[in-house]
């Protein structure tokens, strides 16, 4: 394997490299995700750098500190930070406060539910505010490690060590208890609101069938699994930390139980960044040695999108029409590829 | 990332009262022009304006590993991560635990952890002993005498507060249980900040200092060595025994030998010995001359986990000789003691 080294340019792969806009944001990325038509690149740090079609960049300070935690369902995009505060940021670049922590503890995680209302955590404590503006709180047993709104009704999936609580905020009912040894890192619902999967401390994934709490376990990671992303309509949850982009089949009512999951474009690098289009059947992988590439699931044929570099690929994203990639590494050398 | 470039972490330890937040806060307000990010368990003590002091749980978790006493700082592992993205804010990183905390979950952190190896290392445990009540402690609180145990620097506070013979006392007792700690008497903490940050105790570069502290030339320690029993055992060639101290359940045991050891022997029955014995053995290091082999090589373990480098040539007129030590509760010494012996080369 460390003898296989693929030069930095590979007659057999079709490239599009010729066609990016190079973007130089000049401090370190943690995530993109768009907003309408503009790509916003979270900062590490206080700031995120709007950039449209053109290139063009614009910044808008909207923390005091580190940004930990962001989501974005296309027209807001909501962060927690270290200074113990959750901000949303809209298309137009309006910075709103959302909360404030009174003793500016970290605002850890934040979700987004279709209807308007959020939710975010501060240690053992998840918060959601209803899209009519009521805020009530749950506490977990160990720090939220993460949260998910499901995709039908009002239910906020929290991941903390041992397992998942499911909680109705609505609702008088018990919260319900997914459990399974270990810290789960991650959480998100199927689209189809069948499964729920974590991300783990250790490299690996877990599952649940909701319908009757069957287990499913993933695993076989070098690394551990910071990113995935579903494919369109649901069939497959791509997912980093492998030296190929790893699929897990969620077509059937078993989901992945029982079966192998695909592993696409291998290259001497871990995985860093996974992105599935948001109508086709292609994803783009970003790795650890800097490379991106654009992958057709049904085949597994490559297109390079950037080549490697010295610094991994922190992030990458699809605006909503899959007409626009947008990606940056770790330093903020980033950029966009309109199709 | 090179060792260097990677951000060190103190770990601040210490049983109730014993002046941890003291220590603490001298370091953030001594003129040293350095940033420090602080991990604490309660808000609200430190006096200093700092806006990189960090509230923490010390939720402690198994890892899935099958192994039991592989525990780790879950919550230590987030706040690292987070504070990553403020690279470049602050030089050092240090991390206050709570009285009762047994150290070796966060320790165990920078072992497991890739992504918390990547960026941070780990570079030192410092224990704040209270002069006048550690000796009770370590009757009757395991967790003192853990802290104890493990520390790479213990800084016994508030001598001002007994009498001399009581001092020695409580440094024959911290003796018995760790010899290699470097040990500073202080009052209200005055010590120098160099003396306690920047230790670099895990760097397997610098596993150097295995000899017992108080052996060390320039110690101007008053050792009373009348009161109480053990052999010091100050000649080369054959080991430390372990040292008893009445009742004590925790021991170091140190092993040495100049012929040449076996690494097809060596390696699995030290595998073997912290799998089998790890949940006792605290921490174990040592420096070993393999047959065969012209370069030194380094280990270090915390429990069951271990790592291990070749670290340098041998180097001209450097006496080849291997040596170990295990700092543990209720040791199997004769056990260690064949095993090692079994693992060298017979002449």
């Amino acid at each position: 394997m460390s003898a296989f080294e693929p030069g930095p340019e590979q007659a057999s792969i079709a490239s599009v490299t010729d066609r990016v806009r190079p973007v130089a944001l000049g401090a370190p990325v943690t995530s993109v995700h768009f907003l309408v038509d503009r790509a916003a690149f979270v900062g590490a740090e206080e700031s995120v750098a709007f950039v449209d079609a053109q290139g063009d960049i614009a910044k808008v300070a909207v923390h005091s500190g580190g940004v930990l935690c962001a989501v974005c369902d296309g027209e807001r995009l909501v962060m927690g930070g270290d200074d113990g505060k959750l901000v949303a940021l809209d298309a137009k670049g309006k910075v709103t406060p959302l909360a404030l922590d009174p003793k500016r503890r970290w605002i850890d995680n934040v979700a987004l539910h279709p209807d308007g209302a959020y939710a975010w955590s501060v240690g053992k404590t998840a918060f959601v505010r209803s899209a009519k503006g009521e805020e009530k709180s749950f506490e977990v047993p160990s720090t939220v490690g993460g949260l998910a709104f499901a995709p039908k009704g009002f239910r906020l999936a929290v991941a903390h060590y041992n397992g998942v609580t499911l909680w109705f905020p609505n609702m008088a009912a018990n919260a319900e208890f997914l459990e399974w040894a270990g810290s789960h890192l991650g959480v998100v619902f199927s689209p189809d609101n069948k499964f729920l999967v974590t991300t783990m401390h250790e490299p690996a994934l877990h599952g649940w069938r909701l319908a009757d709490s069957r287990h499913m376990r993933m695993t076989g990671y070098p690394g551990r699994v910071r990113s995935m992303s579903w494919s369109a309509g649901g069939k497959f949850l791509a997912t980093s930390g492998a030296d190929t982009v790893i699929m897990w089949p969620f077509a059937s009512k078993d989901g992945p139980m029982g079966k192998e999951p695909a592993m696409l474009a291998p290259l001497p690098a871990r995985v860093s960044v996974v992105a599935c289009h948001p109508k086709q059947d292609i994803l783009a992988a970003g790795y650890s040695d800097g490379t991106i590439l654009m992958v057709r699931l049904e085949d597994g044929a490559e297109i390079l999108v950037r080549r490697r570099g010295p610094v991994p690929v922190a992030a990458l994203a699809w605006n909503a029409k899959g007409t626009l990639l947008a990606f940056a590494d770790e330093e903020g050398d980033a950029g966009m590829l309109e199709l | 990332m090179a060792e260097a470039s990677k951000i060190p972490v103190t770990v601040l330890t210490g049983y109730l009262g014993a002046g941890k937040t003291t220590l603490l806060n001298r370091i953030l307000s001594e003129n040293h022009g350095k940033k420090y990010a602080v991990i604490v368990n309660e808000f609200g003590e430190i006096g200093i304006d700092n806006d990189l002091i960090i509230g923490a749980d010390e939720e402690v978790f198994e890892m899935n590993n099958g192994c039991v006493c592989c525990t780790v700082r879950g919550d230590l592992v987030r706040i690292l991560d987070g504070l990553m993205k403020r690279k470049g804010k602050f030089d050092a990183i240090i991390v206050e635990t709570t009285g009762l905390a047994d150290p070796a979950p966060v320790a165990q952190t920078f072992f497991v952890d890739e992504d918390v190896q990547k960026n941070a290392r780990l570079d030192a445990v410092v224990t704040v002993a209270d002069a006048k009540w550690l000796s009770d402690r370590l009757k009757d609180a395991p967790e003192a005498k853990n802290q104890i145990a493990f520390a790479d620097v213990i800084v016994l506070n508030k001598t001002d507060l007994v009498s001399k013979p009581e001092l020695a006392e409580v440094e024959a007792r911290i003796r018995a249980i760790n010899p290699y700690a470097k040990l500073h008497r202080t009052e209200r903490c005055k010590v120098k900040l160099s003396d306690v940050l920047e230790r670099g105790a895990f760097d397997l570069d610098r596993i150097l200092d295995i000899e017992p502290d108080f052996l060390e030339a320039g110690d101007d320690h008053d050792h009373d060595h009348d009161h109480h029993h053990h052999d010091h055992d100050h000649g080369q060639g054959h080991g430390h025994g372990l040292k008893h101290y009445h009742d004590e359940d925790m021991q170091s045991l140190s092993l040495r030998t100049d012929r040449p050891l076996d690494p097809n022997r060596f390696m699995p029955w030290l595998q073997n010995l912290v799998a089998v014995e790890g949940q006792k053995i605290l921490r174990s290091k040592g420096i070993l001359a393999f047959s065969g082999d012209d370069d030194r090589y380094v280990f270090q373990g915390v429990h069951m986990m271990l790592e291990g480098d070749h670290q340098r040539k041998w180097k001209d007129g450097e006496p080849r000789e291997s040596r170990l030590v295990f700092i543990g509760r209720e040791l199997p010494e004769q056990i260690i003691r064949d095993g090692f012996e079994s693992c060298i080369v017979s002449l």
